[in-house]
């Protein structure tokens, strides 16, 4: 079993209350995974707690080869070992263009030094000219990513979190306010991202998870209520209860 | 080769250079000491030191404008800097004039005399006259120069050390350099702190090794030095701002989680750009206190850092040339108003004293640029350079200004 990410008897309370509970996951190497459930079931935290931002209370949260604990690694650590991480609410730099985004994402040196002496050589010129050709973004690069729309702002995000090139994707929401044709787009990058690589992607978009043609993962309550394709989740009478009946 | 591409791309730097030397050159020419003598040498003091004051504002504006700290401690490390080149001032002055003194005897005066004498001359006032350990390298310009950048970077350092790692942000940070740069003027203050406590260091602009030469002609040489170190300091932080390190940090200001998630080692970035600058404060400093003649931890108190706040947030944040804007105005319109120059306001039943009021004019300005002029005084001049731009040539096509980017990156 060659698991990317492994998430073992996980749980984490928030003043109390158990927002993530004994919550169990894995994910292979390059593979395509949706996690749904209703509001409030963890799916944030979880991201939380695999980037660093978020402590639990117990458990173990494995990843790499060989498996490394990412418990006692810092949020910036955890992202240069290759986890990269797309927020719920798109979060880019509104006040610098769509270039200077993508170069600060870009796989290079991250040490402060090292990125004051840096200049941008031909080939990080071009890298980011064909990630803002693979977002859609090519002819928007020197703008400011604050005058993007909402839906291009999520690909400039998604283009960041490429650039970075890392082993593990974890996407909050992405087809959020976007158009029908807006999603068929982040559809085709999310499934091209994940031959190589892994990709969590975190939806309430029925239509948006069916397109995607992955197994699917249920969280309820912080933990995993049904997992497999989403036929057979969608036919558990649990999941219908809790999620698809409301 | 590199910094001559780097000028060619950012001619606001070459402009501000370039009026940085007109201004020296031309106040040199109207100096007493090398030319017609239309302004006095004290005159010539006070824009030296404002360009020492331009020089901290700069490092305020790297850490604040473009870093997102709001530090109100960084005259802390201005301080520091002056204290350090003072000593150095003060005791080899001290040692001349005793020497001299002792010199008349008709014994030579033995290594231990001399030491004794400087000690009393020194710290009588302070009841003492032992030279306390702080003071062993005081004979070396070279370590008390070293000492002017080291003694404030490693304040920094560790001061930033602590508190950055505990992820201590916003308002309490702010807090924090306020008590840091309190609690170092209250150690001063004291006697037996080594620096002569509330009575500082004093004749700091007598030279040693240039007694021959009058202040006329000194504080001309303090005004090319002050003038050297703020272009120096102008380019360097452009040049620091300009690329990837630039944008990192404009990114931690404005969502520091996320260029956590990118990788960044964020407290690490703060620490770099909370040392760099107090080295510069420190420096500006040094170069500052020669200029004014005496220091004292008044200098350091609280309130002197936010002033600096104030001035930046005046010039406008986010942006060099702002931060020098409103220093450089509201100090001198400050030592204009205090230097009791202007002419009182009888009313009748009150008299408007400028000492006094002029605070009250500081505070009216400043809530008319927060509310008029939210980018500061520099936004103005932006906004300014912009219209010109869109009058003078039509829009560029998108495909045409990519190309250009492309180039200059
Ligand atoms: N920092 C926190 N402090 C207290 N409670 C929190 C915190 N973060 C999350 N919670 C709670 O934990 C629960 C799980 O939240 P989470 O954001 O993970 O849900 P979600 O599945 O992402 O929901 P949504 O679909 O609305 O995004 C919620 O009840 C939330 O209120
Ligand atoms: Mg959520």
């Amino acid at each position: 079993m060659s698991s990317l990410l492994e998430v073992a008897g996980v749980s984490v309370t928030f003043d109390g209350f158990r927002a993530i509970n004994d919550l169990s996951f894995e994910i292979g190497r390059a593979e395509l995974r949706a996690i749904i459930g209703p509001n409030g079931a963890g799916k944030t935290t979880f991201m939380d707690i695999v980037t660093g931002k978020t402590r639990p209370d117990e458990g173990r949260v494995d990843y790499g080869e060989p498996p490394r604990s990412l418990l006692r690694m810092s949020e910036s650590e955890i992202a240069r070992a290759g986890i990269g991480r797309k927020f719920q609410r798109p979060t880019v730099f509104e006040q610098q263009s769509v270039r200077d985004n993508l170069m600060m994402a870009l796989k290079n040196d991250r040490s402060p030094f090292g990125v004051m002496a840096w200049r941008a050589a031909r080939t990080d010129i071009d890298k980011v000219a064909d990630l803002a050709e693979e977002v859609g973004l090519a002819d928007h690069l020197d703008r400011p990513a604050g005058e993007l729309a909402h839906g291009q702002k999520q690909w400039l995000e998604i283009g960041m979190l490429l650039a970075q090139d890392p082993r593990l994707l974890l996407v909050d929401e992405p087809a959020a306010g976007m158009t029908l044709g807006e999603r068929e787009h982040t559809t085709e990058l999310l499934k091209r991202a994940a031959e190589t690589r892994a990709v969590v992607v975190v939806e309430h978009d029925m239509e948006f998870v069916r397109r995607l043609g992955c197994k699917v993962t249920v969280l309820h309550e912080g933990s995993v209520l049904a997992e497999g394709s989403l036929d057979h989740v969608t036919a558990n009478q649990d999941v219908i209860d809790v999620y698809l009946g409301r | 080769m590199i910094e001559r591409t780097f000028l060619l791309r950012h001619p606001s730097v070459m402009v501000f250079i370039a009026l940085l030397a007109l201004f020296t050159v031309g106040a040199t020419i109207l100096s007493e000491g090398f030319g017609v003598g239309l302004i006095s040498t004290s005159f010539v003091k006070t824009l030296g030191k404002t360009l020492c004051l331009c020089l901290i504002a700069i490092a305020m504006d790297l850490v604040w404008g473009y870093c997102g700290i709001l530090s109100l401690g960084h005259f802390a490390f201005f301080g520091l800097g002056g204290y350090m080149i003072g000593m150095w001032l003060m005791y080899e002055r001290t040692k001349s004039i005793v020497v001299e003194q002792l010199g008349a005897a008709q014994l030579p005066p033995t290594p231990e005399e001399v030491r004794e004498a400087i000690g009393s001359q020194i710290f009588g006032v302070v009841g003492g006259s032992e030279i306390p350990a702080i003071w062993m390298f005081a004979d070396s310009l070279i370590i008390q120069i070293a000492l002017v950048v080291l003694v404030p970077g490693l304040l920094a350092l560790v001061f930033g050390w602590l508190a950055f790692r505990s992820r201590v942000t916003g308002v309490y940070l702010s807090i924090l350099t306020q008590a840091m740069t309190l609690a170092l003027s209250l150690y001063l203050f004291q006697n037996d702190s080594g620096l002569r406590g509330n009575n500082g260091l004093s004749g700091l602009q007598n030279i040693p090794g240039a007694e021959n030469l009058s202040q006329d002609v000194i504080s001309v040489w303090f005004l090319w030095a002050s003038a050297f170190a703020l272009g120096a300091g102008y380019l360097f932080a452009a040049w620091m701002v300009s690329g990837k390190f630039g944008n990192v940090v404009r990114g931690i200001r404005d969502d520091e989680a996320r260029v956590r998630f990118l990788g960044y080692n964020v407290e690490a970035y703060k620490l770099v750009v909370f040392t760099v600058t107090a080295v510069i404060a420190g420096i500006a400093g040094a170069l500052y206190y020669p200029q004014a003649g005496i220091i004292n931890p008044a200098e350091i108190a609280p309130i002197a850092s936010i002033y600096l706040a104030v001035w930046v947030a005046i010039g406008g944040r986010g942006r060099l040339y702002g931060a020098v804007i409103g220093a450089a105005l509201v100090s001198l319109v400050s030592t204009w108003f205090t230097s009791g120059q202007v002419p009182d306001i009888p009313l009748g039943f009150y008299t408007i004293e400028w000492v006094d009021w002029w605070l009250v004019l500081l505070g009216f300005g400043f809530v008319l640029v927060t509310l008029f002029a939210p980018q500061g005084l520099g936004g103005l001049v932006d906004a300014l350079v912009r219209n010109r731009q869109a009058i003078a040539a039509p829009p560029p096509t998108p495909a045409k200004s990519a190309e250009k980017a492309s180039e200059a990156a």
